[in-house]
């Protein structure tokens, strides 16, 4: 299911939010419609958590996560840590990580399986990653973006990167991933994929101008056709 | 409209596959090649971005059906040709929102004439989205809107004037006239003439407002020796508020007595004027007349006033000049200013080879002249005056000759470095009936050509009639390269300093040649 909404008159879903299989974070809003955009959609499957970050409500740049855990940078408060914790399954392991490269929705993209981090992260972070999103970690760019939680968008199923992306490092980073790429836009024409838009095995959320072409290619690389929370699988795949 | 993709600023990606699809088009879905940097399809863009937006299809010009001038606002009235070079200037202009895209071909597209349209199009360039620039070519058509120019306007109520200014001078020469044009239009007195006439012995200023023509008055009055008279001419008058309309006259009359005259003055008024002897010339006229003694090199002053109490012809005029040539001079040591006292020897030019004929004179151009050399002076042994005044002077007091000015040997007037503004007169109405190559008016017009060379020769030799008008630069700068290269040229002609020369501030022009002209001035 791909739906489209706005935060207060912004596009850019992925800046003010972050989805997971497992949990949901969103921003405080001035009014709730977003909330009940990923509300109506999730129901009652997962959690779905208000919170800031470090006391900004840009919480889909500042963290990265997937269903086993979530990072989250220095600045946040102990009060913001002790809501999460609180709002978060206990599955779910909250690590807060101290790295100069602050903003983790930028500078890490992860699935359940994989994560791309930024070349220049700490290494001591890059062990923190591997460990509680219990991920394999590449240093690698997009086509020459280092920002890659910013330009692309993944998934288990399938993943989105930004459209200056060449052929060759489609497949590049597809090996990598082991997932089907594809490069495109979001938003009617953005190229900040990453930033525009959230996904998870089931449900994606784009912004109120991502146009119906735009929209079918989201569909068909993420699979979300006929998707909804129960028919996760929670298996690995074949390598 | 065409567009046309043009070369994107995107950083070039190591490894680029040619025109292999990569992304959908984010509008319609089309495979499009993604590594350029488009992320819509080039008919989409086509679709959906208009760089001209805010640039207007249709826009107004007016156009003055009278003078066939194009209006250039805030106020100034441009002649051009249709499909010109300074009409697309304008059309341009006039155009609002050019400035925010890159302005790349602007042609005319032909429309008849009268069907008061200009067609123009337009090719710009401008930012897309992101990083795709796209070039646009578009029409936009103007409306000719025809109307009155202010000028035209003026000058459609000639009849309607309120006040009127007639400078008259009774000589058969127009010098004093060349010269009070050259004062107006340095001082830029006429600017609220309604229009202007030729009299036969001088000049109409007609005004909308009393006040104006008392303006020229006061003006005249402190440029000139005049006397003034105003008469009224009642148009309507409404008896019971007790208001009145009249047309008012001013009757302007100059002294006849011009620079170089010889003037024989009143015994009293001699007298009265530090017992001056009564055979002067007159060397200066400004507001006073300047009358100077030959053999004294003594100068007094007249005003106007003084001169009209009880007036007196000049005994003669520049006309009568002869041509002498100096055979010997002799300082005599008494100098005033410029003006140095010598006997000089002399004897007519027509005399020279003839007879031996020569004067003996006691003049004030020493300074000027050298043994050979021609002057100009009046023989005044050999005239016969028709003067009460001058019968009444005792002969043995009066010189024989007298000298007035140095003649010098010039090329042609074409040659000129300078030149003079005119003034726009209107002439008598032109009748197809009358003969126009009858001698009477050759006789005018070559009368008037003459006095015209005078005066600018005038100039060249004084300087101080040259500080009180505007002298501008002629466009002709290759005969300044030919200057000097004829024999036939006396060496020491007057040339005036090119650094006394105003550069002519013409309207502005898109031409090339105006733009010369401001560069040179620079």
């Amino acid at each position: 299911m791909a739906t489209r909404t706005q935060f207060e008159n912004s596009n850019e879903i992925g800046v003010f939010s972050k989805l997971t299989n497992t949990y949901c974070l969103v921003a405080l809003g001035g009014s709730e419609n977003f909330y009940s955009a990923f509300e109506a959609e999730l129901g009652d499957a997962i959690p779905i958590a208000h919170t800031t970050i470090a006391g900004t409500r840009i919480v889909g740049r500042m963290t990265a996560g997937n269903r086993r855990g979530l990072l989250v940078p220095t600045q946040t408060t102990d009060q913001e840590l002790l809501h999460l914790r609180n709002s978060l399954p206990d599955s779910v392991k909250i690590q807060r990580v101290e790295e100069r490269l602050s903003a983790l929705g930028n500078v890490i993209c992860c699935n359940d399986y994989v994560a791309l981090v930024h070349p220049d992260i700490d290494r001591e972070t890059e062990e923190l990653i591997s460990d509680v999103l219990g991920v394999e970690v590449f240093r690698q760019t997009i086509s020459g973006n280092i920002l890659v939680g910013s330009y692309c968008a993944l998934s288990n199923q399938g993943g989105l990167v930004h459209p200056q992306t060449s052929i060759q490092d489609q497949e590049e980073l597809s090996s990598l991933l082991q997932v089907p790429l594809v490069a495109g836009t979001v938003n009617r024409g953005s190229s900040v994929v990453g930033a525009g838009m959230v996904v998870n095995d089931y449900l994606a959320v784009t912004g109120l101008d991502t146009t119906a072409p735009e929209l079918s290619v989201i569909e068909s690389i993420f699979r979300l056709q006929d998707a909804h929370p129960d028919s996760i699988s929670g298996n690995l795949r074949d390598t | 409209m065409s567009y046309t993709p043009m070369d994107t600023n995107q950083l070039e990606h190591q490894h680029q596959h040619q025109n292999v699809a990569t992304v959908l088009c984010c509008n319609c879905g089309a495979p499009i090649d993604g590594s350029t940097g488009l992320v819509m399809c080039y008919d989409c863009i086509k679709m959906t971005v208009d760089i001209t937006e805010g640039i207007p299809r249709e826009a107004n010009v007016s156009f003055c059906r009278n003078c066939e001038r194009f209006l250039q606002p805030p106020g100034q009235w441009i002649r051009a040709e249709l499909e010109s070079r300074e009409l697309l200037a304008l059309c341009l202009r006039r155009l609002k929102g050019l400035n925010k895209v890159r302005l790349v071909d602007a042609s005319f597209i032909w429309t008849e004439p009268h069907s008061r349209r200009i067609r123009v199009k337009l090719t710009v360039q401008g930012e897309a989205m992101v990083n795709t620039i796209i070039q646009q070519t578009f029409e936009v058509e103007y409306i000719v809107i025809a109307m009155q120019c202010a000028d035209c306007a003026r000058s459609y109520t000639t009849n309607t004037w309120r006040a009127t200014v007639q400078i008259r001078q009774k000589v058969p020469h127009k010098r004093t006239f060349l010269y009070l044009e050259q004062l107006i239009l340095k001082h830029n007195a006429h600017v609220d003439t309604i229009s202007i006439t030729e009299a036969k012995d001088g000049l109409d200023f007609f005004y909308a407002q009393k006040n104006h023509a008392v303006k020229m008055l006061d003006f005249l009055n402190s440029v000139v020796p005049i006397k003034a008279k105003k008469s009224e001419e009642l148009i309507s008058q409404d008896v019971h508020s007790g208001s009145a309309t009249y047309k008012f006259s001013y009757s302007i009359e100059i002294v006849p007595i011009c620079r170089d005259d010889l003037v024989v003055l009143p015994k009293k008024l001699a007298k009265s004027l530090s017992n001056i002897s009564q055979f002067v010339l007159c060397t200066k006229v400004s507001n006073t007349l300047q009358f100077m003694d030959p053999t004294t090199l003594q100068t007094v002053d007249l005003s106007a006033p003084v001169y009209w109490r009880n007036s007196f012809q000049p005994l003669a005029d520049v006309s009568q000049l002869v041509e002498f040539m100096v055979l010997d001079v002799e300082p005599v040591g008494i100098s005033k200013g410029k003006h140095v006292l010598a006997d000089i020897t002399v004897a007519r030019s027509t005399d020279l080879g003839v007879n031996d004929q020569t004067y003996y004179v006691r003049s004030h151009l020493g300074a000027l002249c050298h043994s050979g050399d021609t002057v100009m002076g009046y023989f005044v042994a050999n005239s016969n005056y028709n003067s009460d005044l001058f019968d009444d002077l005792n002969i043995d007091h009066v010189p024989d000759v007298v000298i007035v000015k140095k003649l010098y040997q010039r090329k042609s007037r074409k040659n000129r470095n300078w030149k003079l503004k005119r003034m726009a007169k209107e002439h008598k109405d032109i009748d197809a009936s009358q003969d126009y190559s009858s001698k009477s008016q050759k006789q005018d017009i070559e009368r008037a050509e003459r006095d015209y060379e005078l005066f600018l020769q005038e100039l060249e030799e004084d300087q101080e009639l040259r500080q009180t008008v505007n002298l501008y630069k002629s466009s002709n700068p290759e005969n300044i390269e030919e200057h000097g290269m004829e024999e036939d040229e006396d060496e020491d002609a007057p040339q005036i300093d090119i650094d006394e020369l105003l550069d002519e501030l013409d309207e502005m022009t898109l031409d090339d040649n105006g733009a010369d002209e401001m560069g040179e001035g620079m």
